[in-house]
Order: C-alpha cells, then structure tokens, then sequence
C-alpha cells in the first residue's frame, strides 16, 4: 500500500477512484504516565511518553484505514490528512483520512 | 496569629519553590533545545521541506513516501505563572511564543529525520497540527502536541 499526501503518484497513473477512507482511534492517557507528565509541568520540557502514546495510536489509526483500503482493492491511498480532537478531558481523537486509488 | 501565618507561608514558600525550581529548569531546557535545534537545522546534508503541494516534474519519476514526525511538550511552572499573569492585562505571551517555536522546529526536524533514513532528498506538502493537551483545565496550555506531515521524494538511481 502506497501513502502519500500529495495528490498525485509521480510517474504512475490513476485507474480507479474508490472514494474517501478513513481511521481512527480514542486513546485516553495512562495514570503512570500522567504523574510522570505532573512533574513535567513543573520543569518543562518533552513529555516522551505522550509523543510515544500519540504515534502508537496514530500508526493505529492509519492501519485501520490501510485496511478499509485494502478491502476495496485499493493499491494506494493520496491526499492524507491527519487530525486531532480532545473529546474529553485526558482523552483524544485521532483520525486519518484520504482517497483510496488504484494504480496501475 | 501564628498559626495563620504559617497557614500563610506554607503554600507561598511551596509556590516560591516551583517558580524558581521552574524557572532555572526552564531556562536550561529551552536553551539546549535551541542549541541542539539550531545544530540540526544548519547540518549540511539536511533534507529539504517544501510546503508546495505538488514536487516538479523530473525523469525518472521518484519513489515517494509518507513521513511524519511529531513531538508533546510541556511549559514549566514559571512560563504558566507568568502566562497566567499576562491573561489578566493581555497582550503578547512570549513565553508560549518560543514554546511553540521550538515544538513546531522539533516536529520538523524528526520528520526530516525520518526522511534521511529513506534516503530521501526533499520533502512536499508538508502540514503542520497543533493540538493542545490540557491538564485538568482545558482552556490552559500546560502541554502542546505538534505533528509535521508530507511526502518524501525518494530518487531512483
């Protein structure tokens, strides 16, 4: 499966459209690490743990749209874009979406 | 009378530790962030980062690949108290100004990072995502996500 965030695959042609897919995951933050991160507040500095957690569920996320695409017989995904939301206080949304595509 | 006035100290003393145990921390981290930024941003074999939507037309066509790169930093307890303070008066909160700079160039620098070790030359369409992550109150920044995204263009020898 090829990702790109362009519209376009360079030296490849496009032969089926198959429409918008999508993926994404609700991760909340853990205890251990949000103590961690209440000393954090006090020094400053990068929160390891946070950018960890927030990767994982991105690749998450991604993965599950991987697969929409792959169930389409799809052979590329273009125009990716990510987005983020706090739905609930220690808590976010991670969602990725973008066109699933056939290659020739 | 005394007990009141230790009831007085106690939190003020506390407070007056983490402001200064915050600031000189603070001041520390931010400068060796800059200067490890500052190194990596001048290397002379850096990948390059184009916020242009499509890469020229070149022969033979490149491989290309998603890349990201992402990073959660968090103000000290001087740079919220000072901030705090600022909110009352308004006007420029420079503390949070170079909290973010150095979050997005982070973000930037592991993207191209990420690039190099494809053995990519460039980067294109590249998106910026800020999200704050806020502590029990959500309208304060006390911590700040920023992903950097695009298209590495890989040349095919």
């Amino acid at each position: 499966m090829l990702l790109t965030n362009l519209e376009v695959v360079p030296g490849r042609r496009i032969v089926a459209h198959y429409g918008l897919v999508q993926g994404s995951t609700v991760r909340a933050k853990h205890v251990g690490r949000d103590i961690a991160a209440s000393f954090k507040n006090v020094f400053g500095g990068e929160l390891k743990g946070y950018t960890e957690l927030l990767n994982d569920s991105r690749e998450e996320a991604t993965a599950r749209m991987v697969a929409q695409a792959q169930a389409m017989g799809a052979n590329a995904i273009l125009n990716i874009r990510f987005a983020t939301s706090s739905v609930a206080v220690g808590a976010a949304e991670l969602f990725v979406y973008g066109t699933a595509v056939a290659l020739e | 009378m005394e007990i009141f006035l230790i009831q007085l100290i106690g939190p003020l003393a506390i407070a007056g530790v983490l402001l200064t145990v915050g600031f000189f921390s603070g001041r520390y981290l931010e400068k060796k962030h800059y200067a490890s930024i500052i190194a990596r941003e001048t290397a002379p074999d850096q990948v390059m980062v184009f916020a242009t939507r499509l890469p020229p037309p070149e022969l033979p066509a490149p491989a290309t690949q998603l890349v990201s790169g992402s990073v959660v930093i968090s103000a000290d307890y001087f740079k919220r108290f000072i901030a705090g303070l600022r909110m009352l008066i308004g006007g420029r909160l420079n503390t949070y100004e170079s909290l973010l700079d150095r979050a997005r160039r982070e973000a930037i620098l592991r993207m191209q990072e990420e690039a190099k070790a494809l053995g990519a030359t460039q980067i294109f369409n590249v998106k910026l995502e800020t999200m704050s992550i806020g502590g029990r109150n959500p309208n304060s920044i006390s911590c700040l996500e920023v992903l950097a995204y695009g298209t590495a263009i890989i040349p095919r020898n």
